[in-house]
């Protein structure tokens, strides 16, 4: 059945609303960048797009969805946008940008214009550029990626953060204003520039991946909409720019790291830790994903940075049939090329645990107990846990339990927590 | 959330899997494949080859079953290919499905949810034997 011949849509079921929603998800990349791509602005295609998007919700449950729904969207933002100048009735060069490309009611140019892939990838990437631009803060590169480029609603990104939707809203708005200030221009950044901004674009989808994976907030361990929709941003991110190395590297570190997620709640709804989980109930063929994607990064031919060693890692572990089984010489070895290449404290706690591992508890402890000298991470869960745990292993459980102790009482994850409070119930009794 | 789209045609309409003789469809139908691939959303897609000559039909109507030459069943149907995509929602999968390059009568995109291993009661050893496979050959 040709599009647009099709039955309308149920306005008073969630239905017509769900489609309408689909097609954003679907399209609001394109659609934003080819909006952006017109104007040079960013902003303004945003404000566009997303006024045809509310007519479309207001318009498809009665006729039903157009045959080229992005064409549609993008016609009618033109034409938003057009209102909006003429209402001004100031000369604006964006507007008329936007003006010039509207097209003859019934013709839709915009519908071949979305059809050039090539165009369209590079208009993508600049998005996510634009998106991630450093002179935005953390919370608003997010939100704008999701939004512009997951073509979240403000209401899902919301309950995705737990936060209300005004002030995801006024996030956005600020985003979009502190780009038109900053002059940010819509285009693919060349050299040295490249680097930098796509170490952001990288950091804004892995953000959006723990936070899906590990809630710090909440009841729910996991939050798999979120970590779903990193592991989507990273695949369109690796189809737009297909030779970096760690855009691969970020792609397999977050199918590997998602591959386990069946795993890593029991029945109870209890957090298990990766020793404990059934590996067998790993996600295969995201791990087969994973893999491809870390040896397409490996044939860049420019080394494994940052995300591919993490990921090279996660390898390790995703294919090992047990902890025992896992190559933790390796793993010890690619954790320290990380330590090098981004030394951070808990990079280093990591390495302890790969050391505990493939040379025993003691000189784990000894790693930890030189990052506790240091100071760092002194108000993480982490340290004391891990510590914990190797004194557990020690037969220390005295200090064993002084340390997980404080490692619960600092964890701010219930279900992390209460695996912490299950070891200590299992230490010898009277202990400490 | 995992979902098979599978292509239902009719004998009259074939996608050209088979065929250098349509590059009108094959360029279609690439055009939506990369649209999926842009999107993020393909993991999985087979074409199957429409070739009478390669196909046999095993009809369990009678003890034993009839086998037949060709692929066509009483109705004229024919399975033409499937696409797994891993989206957010069922309306998402709709969406996508609603993009496919076909068109005209019976010719028909059904929408399957993909049921994981995890659903089937995880202590018969049979759902065991099937996830040692799955782990060995990298698909779950």
């Amino acid at each position: 059945m040709a599009r647009g011949d099709g039955p309308a849509l149920t306005p008073a079921s969630g239905e017509g609303r769900a489609a309408v929603e689909a097609v954003w998800r679907a399209d609001a990349a394109r659609i934003v960048a080819t909006l952006a791509r017109s104007t040079g602005d960013l902003a303004l295609a945003e404000d566009a797009a997303q006024e045809a998007l509310a007519e479309a919700l207001v318009a498809w449950p009665r006729t039903g969805v157009p045959a080229n729904p992005a064409g549609w969207l993008v016609t009618t933002a033109r034409r938003r946008a057009v209102d909006a100048f003429r209402r001004r009735s100031a000369l604006d060069d964006r507007y008329a940008a936007l003006a010039r490309a509207v097209d003859p009611p019934g013709t839709s140019p915009d519908a071949d214009l979305l059809r050039d892939p090539d165009a369209i990838g590079d208009d993508v990437l600049a998005l996510m550029f634009v998106a991630c631009h450093p002179v935005l803060s953390r919370e608003a590169q997010v939100a704008l990626t999701l939004r512009v480029i997951g073509g979240l609603t403000s209401d899902e990104i919301a309950r995705a953060f737990l936060v209300p939707t005004a002030t995801v809203q006024a996030r956005i708005t600020r985003a979009k204003k502190t780009l038109t200030a900053a002059r940010v221009p819509f285009a693919v950044p060349e050299g040295a520039e490249r680097r930098e901004r796509l170490s952001s674009v990288l950091a804004v989808v892995y953000l959006v991946f723990t936070e899906g994976s590990t809630a710090t907030s909440g009841e729910d361990w996991l939050r798999p909409d979120l970590a779903h929709e990193a592991v989507r941003l990273a695949r369109v991110l690796a189809h737009v720019a297909p030779d970096e190395p760690e855009v691969l590297g970020l792609l397999a570190l977050l199918e590997l790291t998602a591959a386990r997620f069946p795993a890593r709640v029991a029945a109870d709804g209890k957090a298990v830790l990766l020793e404990d989980q059934d590996r067998r109930r790993w996600d295969r063929d995201a791990i087969r994903r994973g893999r491809a994607a870390l040896a397409a990064a490996g044939r860049v031919g420019r080394g494994l940075g940052a995300y591919g060693l993490q990921a090279a890692i996660a390898e390790c572990h995703a294919v090992a049939a047990s902890v025992e089984a896992t190559d933790w010489e390796r793993v010890l070895v690619l954790y320290e090329a990380l330590g090098r290449l981004a030394p951070s404290p808990v990079v280093e706690l990591n390495r302890a645990v790969a050391v505990a591992m493939a040379r025993g508890p003691a000189a784990g402890l000894a790693v930890v107990d030189g990052l506790v000298a240091t100071g760092a991470l002194a108000a993480s869960h982490l340290l004391p846990s891990v510590r914990g745990e190797l004194l557990r292993r020690l037969g220390r459980d005295a200090e064993a339990r002084d340390d997980l102790a404080r490692a619960a009482a600092l964890c701010p994850n219930p279900a992390e927590r209460r695996v912490l409070q299950d070891k200590i119930a299992g230490l010898a009794p009277g202990a400490g | 959330m995992k979902y098979m789209l599978i292509m239902r045609t009719t004998d009259e309409w074939a996608p050209g899997a088979t065929g250098v003789e349509n590059e009108d469809m094959i360029e279609k139908m690439s055009r939506f494949n990369e649209e999926l691939i842009a999107a993020g959303v393909l993991v999985a897609m087979e074409g199957l080859s429409d070739d009478p000559a390669e196909s046999v039909v095993v009809d369990y109507a009678q003890t034993p079953p009839v086998v037949t030459d060709g692929p066509y069943s009483e109705a004229k149907e024919l399975f033409g290919g499937y696409w797994i995509l891993d989206v957010a929602s069922r309306p998402e999968a709709v969406e996508w499905a609603r993009r496919a390059p076909l068109e005209g009568p019976g010719v028909k995109v059904e929408v399957r949810r993909v049921a994981s291993i995890d659903e089937f009661p995880q202590d018969n050893p049979w759902i065991q034997r099937e996830r040692a496979w799955r782990e060995a050959t990298g698909q779950l």
